[in-house]
């Protein structure tokens, strides 16, 4: 394993499919340590797919996955978990545990994973949930939470074992301006203070070119672009441009495939 | 032609592959067991609490109108005979060797099968089981084996309460009702009544304990993470506990008779 490697994580020749419907194709990337990576792309190319074959919840077909240079397919269930606490994860829709409060929530893998005394438990706890502004809400339960408060609770609990990898799928959804610009700093603010790599899968162009080192857009299966989000805002490829500037009408369709519009609604079938 | 046989044998496969997954499935419940007894035993505690005590009412409420049914019937019956005396008799057989299981595990396949199920089902739904697995725990041990545990535990507890409840509802109608002679229902109880009648009823609301438990387990761990998935997984709960309560109840009467 070489140390001073630069790429945290390396994917090569990638291929995953669902059923008959293939989702990688040979997708190759690398993440490098300490940056913030966005995976960015149209809706339905599988940028969750492929967070859940990085942290090993699916297994590839074909290819390698190397995470600090192992190879996680091969690794055993010990490792794998010994791995995992390495990374933090923060899911689409928080993924709060419903049975217990906020409080437990964050405290839960702490609770799993250390021996910490109650006291220094609560102290890390409430640590980690003020920084997200959540302190006052630790005795609520999960079920009593908007959308954006439990996904600000996940986050607190997806960095309390402060990982060396931080995961977030789509952060910036559903959340109100204020707690977005709080969230986007701190997600810069922790990965500069605290060396962390991050990894933010998202389709929000603007949020994520103000937080992200490198972006990578991947489409059909293979990464059609990468750079800086300066590089890829100025890039001349059709489809990048279409991507980064919103536009309906560009290589990728806006339409899921049909029959032709007029023909579909003044054609013979109708009569 | 061989279309139709090759449909069969898909389906025959499916079921084969589904059946022996399932075997496996309580393998490593049964696997994870001791050690989850020890190591989390609060979530053991809770779960009983969870699938016993929240079904005591449904429970004690149907345990006496069975038994006030078996009251009823075998004085009306046993009258013919005029063997009414009996009717204490009637009543403990078909409670503690029959009735007290069968309809317990089916009441809890209904009650704590399908919350089981439908939580479960749910927790995978809201990615809280990928959670839980990113977040190094394994939801075998943090989630499946503690509740299959609370139900393998609570459904003795609960059959002996059924059974027990029962035979005050046979007193009520056969003894303060009908007038059957008090001391006359419950001696000729305990004069035929045997030790072995009762382990019957033992081993059976053990097994149904853990079929019961295990199934809705297994339904909602496998459900399709969607509303619609978990609905049907908690309708197959009850369904297959039903079925396989049913066959079982059958196997073991015939092998203990």
């Amino acid at each position: 394993m070489d140390e001073t490697s630069e790429n945290l994580i390396e994917i090569h020749d990638l291929k995953y499919s669902r059923g008959a419907r293939p989702i990688f194709d040979g997708l190759n990337l690398a993440i490098k340590r300490g940056e913030v990576t966005a995976l960015m792309g149209p809706s339905g190319t599988g940028k969750t797919t492929l967070l859940r074959l990085i942290t090993r919840q699916l297994i590839p077909q074909q290819g390698v996955i190397l995470v600090d240079g192992t190879d996680i397919s091969k690794l055993s269930l010990k490792k794998l978990y010994e791995l995992r606490q390495r990374f933090g994860m923060l899911f689409q829709n928080g993924a709060l545990l419903t049975d217990i409060s906020v409080f437990e929530n964050v405290a839960f893998p702490l609770r799993e994973h250390t021996r910490l005394t109650n006291r220094l438990i609560r102290h890390v706890v409430l640590t980690k949930l003020h920084a997200v502004g959540l302190r006052g809400a630790a005795d609520m339960m999960p079920s009593q939470m908007s959308g954006g408060m439990a996904r600000r609770v996940a986050l607190a609990r997806a960095m309390v074992m402060d990982p060396e990898i931080l995961i977030y799928d789509e952060p910036f959804v559903g959340l109100d301006p204020i707690s977005m610009g709080v969230i986007v700093r701190l997600v810069r603010k922790m990965n500069d203070a605290l060396g962390i790599t991050s990894i933010i899968v998202s389709h929000d162009v603007a949020e994520v070119s103000t937080v992200a080192d490198r972006s990578f857009l991947i489409s059909e299966g293979k990464v059609a672009a990468s750079g800086s989000p300066d590089e890829l805002r100025t890039a001349k490829s059709e489809l990048v441009r279409q991507f980064m500037h919103g536009m309906a009408d560009g290589p990728v369709a806006f339409h899921f495939h049909a029959p032709g519009y007029e023909e579909q609604l003044l054609g013979r079938d109708n009569e | 032609m061989k279309k139709a046989l090759i449909e069969i044998y898909d389906a025959l496969f499916e079921f084969v592959r589904t059946f022996g997954a399932f075997q496996i499935f309580f393998l490593r419940l049964l696997k994870g067991s001791p050690e989850i007894l020890v190591t989390r035993f609060r979530l053991v505690v809770v779960q009983v609490f969870n699938a016993g005590a929240l079904s005591l009412i449904i429970i004690m409420v149907c345990g006496l109108f069975v038994g006030g049914v078996l009251g009823l019937q075998g004085f009306s019956n046993l009258a013919r005979f005029n063997a009414e005396d009996s009717v204490g008799v009637f009543a403990a057989y078909g409670l503690i060797k029959e009735l007290g299981p069968v309809i317990t595990a089916l009441l809890f396949a209904g009650r704590a099968g399908t919350s089981l199920a439908s939580e479960i089902g749910l927790m995978k739904a809201t990615d809280q089981l990928s959670a839980m697995e990113m977040m190094a725990v394994n939801p075998v041990g943090r989630v499946l084996v503690p509740r299959f545990l609370g139900g393998v535990i609570a459904m003795p507890l609960l059959v002996a309460i059924f059974s027990s409840v029962g035979l005050l509802g046979a007193h009520l109608v056969a003894v303060e009702l009908l007038g059957v002679d008090i001391g006359a229902f419950w001696q000729q109880m305990q004069n035929v009544l045997e030790v072995e009648d009762v382990h019957e009823g033992i081993i059976k609301s053990v097994v149904f304990g853990v079929l019961a438990s295990h199934i809705a387990v297994w339904e909602g761990y496998n459900a399709i993470p969607t509303a619609e998935g978990v609905g049907r997984a908690t309708t197959r709960t009850v369904v297959n506990t039903a079925i396989a309560v049913l066959v079982f109840d059958f196997m073991i009467t015939a092998v203990m008779i």
